[in-house]
């Protein structure tokens, strides 16, 4: 909630947001206002529509990091715990078979393995996406219930620098929405 | 991202589109959760979830006698300690093989037309599942002591025997079930802001919301989602053909006579996708009549899907074939033995022609258009398949094990009506929590419809 920080008087305001009919629209308004400079600021949509994170200049996913560290977590897990059982803790002979017979390991380490890199790659989206989150300023947009449904919004948000009222919802009515109107915090 | 869409080479002669004309992101929001929000439920439905709710409680009764008396009362003996506990365990695991398939392997190879069916595939999977996991539950005999199968700290020092199928067995499933559920909620997170924000205020608008997360369909948000999505799907991928190969271990690692053979994994996969198949084909023809999803659910869909159906029936029918000649091949007498009983001398013999019948002669009409595109026929063909596929399951655990390598420990199998009651009482669960989730969550991936409907406007998919 970084933009509480600045509790000014009007800060009261979230950010403008622009609201479009159709998908491409969305898609070439983002492009348009990161090319005209604007940094903070978020488009929603009611399905993922390929391209638009790169639009508003976001290209990062750890995701699938978090996910290989995950699945190696339960690798990991899973011989240490089939070595420590055979081997140290409860270690018994069967037809002079090593204590340590990692081939009929295997299946459980696989298991092991998809199990927390499953964990792992719903759990780190999650998170860096910031859910579960109660509230957020953007679902105090006129019919934002839309961006759930068939509603496409760009919301330039009012700690971005080059924020300003009346420059900015000039630019946004430039991109041809159906309307721009100012989201409250 | 954009490249890899539209590398998708165009369907040849597809019988119909993916979607009906004529719709819009409102429009398909709304015919899916108006299911859940406005639709009075159709007759069918409460026909349906009453057999359901009627199979359940017999299920519970002849439980909760069997718990009370013990495993006297089913059919199973020494030599044949199986019986229908692991036949039906085996044929629900089996069931629960399409959903994860069609959604994450379909996925990987980008095929459009899972769309439509993935919600409903991954909610059978998870049913099937639990069905699954009763049954084990019920043969271990004490099931207030199953957690001993668990790797858990005790004060005997004792662990669970990590070289064990049977213990392979309780990692995969488990797996299994965890990670479906994980990769079903996590394509339900959108569905349910939707259902969300069409709901008036009150007590269901705050459950859904809750599940929903504050999801608000950001565009970091999304690509974050989708990178986690293909994770998810790339790493069921070789989930759902671990576990049923892990299932087939139960067998193959054994050396009963008709158990001991390298085909089985190979065999066991196969057949669980041809019966997740046709499971999925004999609850969702229904479903699309009652519920108005003929224009996402086309005949594209039904004529895929039975496509699969064929292609996978042939593989097991390839397995069939590589069991008589394993068994032949093999020189020995044991393997030849109880071969030849399977086909001609058990009192089971019927059961295998009926197998034979069912998976090897009925597929083949799936060779025929037409059979693949009316729903009628292709209803009564998958639930043909379903019978023979759970008699293929009854063959291989009984008539192998009623006959191994000492006469003096042949015996033979009658199922109990215990053994009945647990069966179709584990359809009655089925059904029931089938009925609750149309009830009560889209049936159909909204957000992913809105996103085929956007790629069919722009011309990149048909």
């Amino acid at each position: 909630m970084a933009h509480q920080e600045h509790h000014t008087d009007e800060a009261q305001v979230f950010g403008l947001i622009a609201e479009f009919d159709e998908a491409d629209q969305l898609l070439s308004a983002a492009s348009k206002a990161y090319a005209a400079g604007y940094r903070t600021m978020d488009a929603y949509s009611p399905f993922p529509i390929h391209g638009l994170s790169e639009a508003i200049g976001f290209n990062k996913t750890y995701v699938s990091l978090f996910t290989l560290i995950g699945g190696l977590s339960g690798t990991a897990t899973a011989i240490f715990m089939q070595w420590f059982a055979s081997s140290i803790h409860y270690p018994y002979h069967i037809g002079g078979k090593p204590f340590f017979s990692w081939p009929s390991f295997m299946p459980i380490t696989f298991e092991l393995t998809i199990l927390f890199g499953a964990f792992s790659a719903l759990g780190s989206m999650l998170l860096l996406n910031g859910l579960p989150r109660h509230h957020h300023p953007v679902f105090n947009a006129k019919r934002f219930e839309r961006a759930s449904n068939d509603g496409f919004f760009l919301c330039i948000e009012q700690t971005d620098v080059q924020y300003d009222k009346e420059k900015t919802t000039a630019f946004l009515q430039g991109l041809n929405p159906v309307e721009v109107s100012e989201v409250l915090d | 991202m954009e490249a890899r869409i539209k590398t998708v080479p165009p369907v040849l002669k597809a019988v119909a589109p993916l979607m009906e004309d004529g719709h819009s992101h409102e429009s398909i929001s709304r015919a899916v959760s108006d299911v859940v929000l406005e639709m009075p439920m159709p007759r069918p439905w409460y026909a349906t979830i009453s057999v359901g709710l009627i199979l359940l409680s017999i299920l519970g009764i002849s439980t909760a006698i069997l718990f009370w008396e013990g495993l006297g009362l089913w059919g199973i003996n020494n030599p044949v300690g199986w019986g229908f506990a692991i036949v039906n365990l085996v044929w629900w695991i089996g069931i629960g093989h399409a959903g994860t398939l069609i959604s994450a392997i379909l996925l990987l190879f980008n095929q459009d037309w899972r769309t439509a069916i993935n919600r409903f595939a991954e909610a059978m999977t998870l049913f099937a599942v639990m069905c699954a996991g009763i049954f084990p539950l019920l043969h271990v005999g004490r099931p207030w002591a199953i957690f001993f199968i668990l790797p858990y700290p005790n004060t005997m020092a004792l662990w669970p025997q990590f070289r064990s199928p049977l213990l392979w067995d309780v990692f995969a499933i488990s797996t299994y079930f965890t990670v479906s559920l994980l990769f079903w909620y996590t394509g339900l997170i959108p569905d349910l802001a939707t259902l969300r924000d069409r709901m008036p205020k009150g007590i269901a608008r705050s459950i859904y919301g809750f599940f929903a997360l504050g999801w608000r369909g950001s565009a970091r948000h999304w690509f974050r989602y989708e990178m986690a999505y293909i994770l998810l799907g790339g790493m069921s991928a070789p989930l759902v053909v671990s576990v049923h190969t892990i299932v087939s271990f139960d067998f193959a690692v054994s050396v009963i006579p008709g158990w001991h053979t390298t085909i089985f994994p190979p065999y066991f996969v196969a057949g669980a996708i041809y019966s997740g198949f046709a499971m999925v084909l004999t609850i969702m023809i229904p479903a699309r009549e009652w519920f108005g999803m003929k224009d996402f659910i086309t005949l594209r869909h039904l004529d895929n899907m039975a496509k699969v159906m064929l292609a996978t029936g042939l593989v097991v029918c390839y397995g069939y074939g590589c069991e008589l000649f394993f068994a032949w091949y093999s020189g020995s007498d044991y393997e030849r033995t109880m071969m030849w009983y399977r086909g001609f001398e058990s009192p089971f013999a019927w059961v295998y022609l009926c197998l034979l019948l069912c998976n090897l002669v009925t597929p083949q009409f799936l060779w025929i258009k037409w059979m693949r595109i009316t729903p009628i026929p292709l209803f009564i063909i998958s639930i043909i398949v379903n019978i023979g596929m759970w008699l293929e399951r009854f063959v291989i655990v009984v008539t192998s094990l009623r006959r191994d390598y000492l006469p003096s420990s042949w015996g033979t199998y009658t199922p109990t009506i215990f053994d009945w009651a647990a069966y179709i009482g584990s359809i009655g669960l089925f059904l029931t929590m089938m009925c609750l989730f149309v009830k009560f969550l889209p049936m159909i991936s909204i957000f992913e419809l809105r996103l085929q409907h956007h790629l069919m406007k722009r011309g990149e998919i048909r």
